[in-house]
């Protein structure tokens, strides 16, 4: 069997598969974030439960009304994004004047609220969620087994990222975006209505949260807790990427995603604590993160 | 001129009487208060409000909002459990490894999160947090998800028998006012007012000369320190310390009993505590989980009680009248 650095080369590659899926879901959540920090100020800690509802959603679909994976992969986003809009324009939309600390407490509350809603409703355990038809199997690649979903979720991902990334870098509604980000107040009074682009905004992050949850569904179990689980990591990878660019979030979080995979390779106690200790690294080296701009 | 200097001594001397009077009131009242409520109820409500009066002292006064005091307190927890078990230290001692150790947490954790400011410094904290979640998870001597049991409560000074719930009450309150005690002091004193310039423009106070990094990570330790001091006395009321301690719902917990009570006042966390407390054993019966409202709790609050509790009264007519004054935003 091929070796590398002592490692059967199998399970490097595996972990490296699973590195980059982690990744794919950190990028996606990161770039939400980022978005949604970007013009809004506000650190969104709803985000997670957002992932969570979008997996839900899939999976009630499903349950309840016999509806799939592929309209659910539409169907989700949107609605999640429709909740979202609705609680900017009704709630977060109060707190702009004050301190940013105040919108991170009250997407707290939001989190907590969804988390506790659907625990009560659903229980804290997992449901499984079935790989759609046209995605399942795997495929031999000669010197690993690649199941095609999980090629897919990385794909579809990184299609998506480059996407967002595309529509706020080149199209006229990404410039209105960024010119907002800069100075919302000029940009208002060129005509633009900036308050609804406020809430375009957060309605397009939530809808990135919730298109993520549904790609994982089919990977990790749909649970109540999954959003909380790893909104503190994503937290991480932003302080590590800063936020001061779209695609310094999607770098860092595959890079990220990668080096834990790798972790769980070479020393596996340290897995799920490998991004924290990058994040203080990064902190003592460059305090501003990787790709962040402010001081 | 003797009469205008008069009426001032009046009105700079009433709020003086007031503090007094409501502060008497409020020890008689928790003298008494094994009286009426079961012991354990209120030496879990105090354990919690200096707990927030500890965590007030940083995001009240220094304006920093920390996302991770959950280290410090379930840390100590684990510290002074482990210390009194294992190590056959008396409760004191106990305590104190429990302060220690939480300080010297604080120590690292606020090094690196001081590096950054605002939303950032939130996010730090709450990461760091969750990687010494992960770390007692690990451990040894935390001995996992069964935390460490059956602690027991000793002699206090090798004679007062702790095991008793009244004197274990009254050691409580000895240490919860000691804690509030030493809690105003720091922000009474010059090291405190510059604390506050710092919440108030952390610019202006760089260039007025002062070392702000030094005197942040100074506050953090502090509050760390206290948040331990908590988490101590939490561990030897309750005989065991868990995880549930060192989760980031327990930071997100000490954030609303402090937000209900009134950021920047220095009492406010303690009304914000009971009402947590009581709220979570009322509902502990119930199959309705606590998050729920918790959260909801949570977004009222910053949506329209931003004051809590204890803000709305300083700010009313008649907390006005009796000279409190609340000039946090």
């Amino acid at each position: 069997m091929t070796m590398i650095f002592g490692i059967p080369l199998q399970a490097f590659l595996g972990q490296l598969l699973i590195g980059l899926i982690n990744g794919s879901f950190y990028a996606l959540l990161s770039l939400g974030l980022a978005i949604i920090f970007g013009l809004l100020r506000v650190i969104n800690f709803a985000h997670g439960a957002q992932y969570m509802l979008g997996a839900f959603i899939a999976w009630l679909l499903l349950a309840h009304f016999g509806i799939g994976y592929w309209p659910a992969l539409i169907l989700a986003p949107l609605l999640v994004g429709l909740i979202g809009a609705a609680i900017e324009r009704t709630m977060l939309r109060r707190l702009y004047s004050l301190d940013p600390l105040y919108g991170l407490l009250f997407t707290f509350g939001l989190a907590l609220t969804v988390e506790g809603t659907f625990r009560y409703l659903y229980g804290a355990s997992g449901q499984p969620y079935a790989t759609p038809a046209l995605l399942t199997g795997g495929a031999n690649l000669g010197f690993m087994f690649l199941p095609i979903y999980r090629g897919w979720a990385i794909v579809f991902s990184l299609f998506i990222c480059i996407g967002t990334w595309l529509v706020i870098e080149k199209t006229k509604l990404g410039s209105y975006l960024r010119a907002a980000t800069e100075n919302p107040v000029l940009v208002q009074s060129f005509g633009i209505n900036v308050p609804f682009l406020l809430t375009l905004t957060y309605g397009l992050g939530a809808a990135l949260a919730a298109l993520a949850g549904v790609l994982a569904a089919p990977i990790y179990q749909v649970s109540p807790l999954m959003g909380s689980n790893i909104i503190i990591v994503v937290f991480a990878v932003v302080v590590v990427g800063g936020m001061g660019s779209i695609m310094g979030a999607i770098v860092t979080g595959y890079l990220l995603g990668v080096a834990e995979g790798l972790t769980k390779v070479f020393y596996p106690e340290a897995s799920n604590i490998v991004i924290f200790v990058i994040m203080a690294i990064v902190l003592l080296l460059r305090p501003a993160g990787l790709f962040g701009r402010d001081a | 001129m003797t009469l205008t200097l008069e009426l001032q001594n009046q009105k700079e001397r009433r709020p003086i009487v007031a503090q007094t009077v409501f502060l008497g009131a409020g020890l008689v009242l928790l003298l008494l208060a094994p009286l009426f409520f079961y012991p354990v109820f209120l030496m879990k409500i105090l354990c919690f409000a200096l707990f927030a009066c500890a965590f007030n002292l940083l995001l009240g006064y220094t304006g920093l909002l920390s996302f991770g005091h959950a280290a410090f307190f379930g840390g100590a927890a684990y510290f002074t459990a482990h210390a009194v078990k294992e190590g056959g230290l008396p409760v004191e001692f106990g305590l104190l490894v429990g302060v220690a150790g939480a300080a010297l947490l604080g120590a690292v954790i606020g090094f690196f999160a001081i590096r950054r400011q605002g939303i950032y410094f939130a996010m730090i904290t709450l990461a760091l947090a969750q990687m010494f979640y992960f770390f007692c998870l690990q451990a040894e001597f935390t001995h996992g998800e069964d935390g460490i049991q059956s602690v027991p409560r000793g002699h206090l000074f090798g004679f007062i028998d702790l095991s008793q719930s009244s004197n274990m009450y009254y050691f409580v309150l000895a240490v919860f006012v000691i804690g509030i005690a030493v809690i105003w002091r720091i922000i009474n004193s010059p090291f405190g007012m510059i604390l506050k310039s710092i919440r108030e423009n952390e610019t202006r106070a760089i260039s007025l000369g002062y070392s702000v990094r030094n005197y942040k990570l100074a506050a953090f330790v502090m509050s760390a320190a206290l948040t331990g001091l908590a988490g101590g006395l939490k561990a030897l009321v309750f005989q065991f310390a868990t995880l549930t301690d060192v989760g980031w719902q327990m930071s997100g917990e000490v954030i609303l009993m402090t937000l209900l009570g009134g950021i920047g006042t220095l009492i406010g966390p303690l009304f914000g505590a009971a009402l947590v407390v009581t709220l979570q054993n009322y509902l502990a019966t119930s199959e309705f989980p606590v998050t729920i409202i918790t959260g909801v709790v949570f977004m009222v609050c910053v949506l329209l009680f931003r004051r809590g509790i204890v803000g709305e009264f300083y700010n009313s007519r008649l907390g006005r009248r009796l000279g409190f004054e609340h000039r946090h935003k």
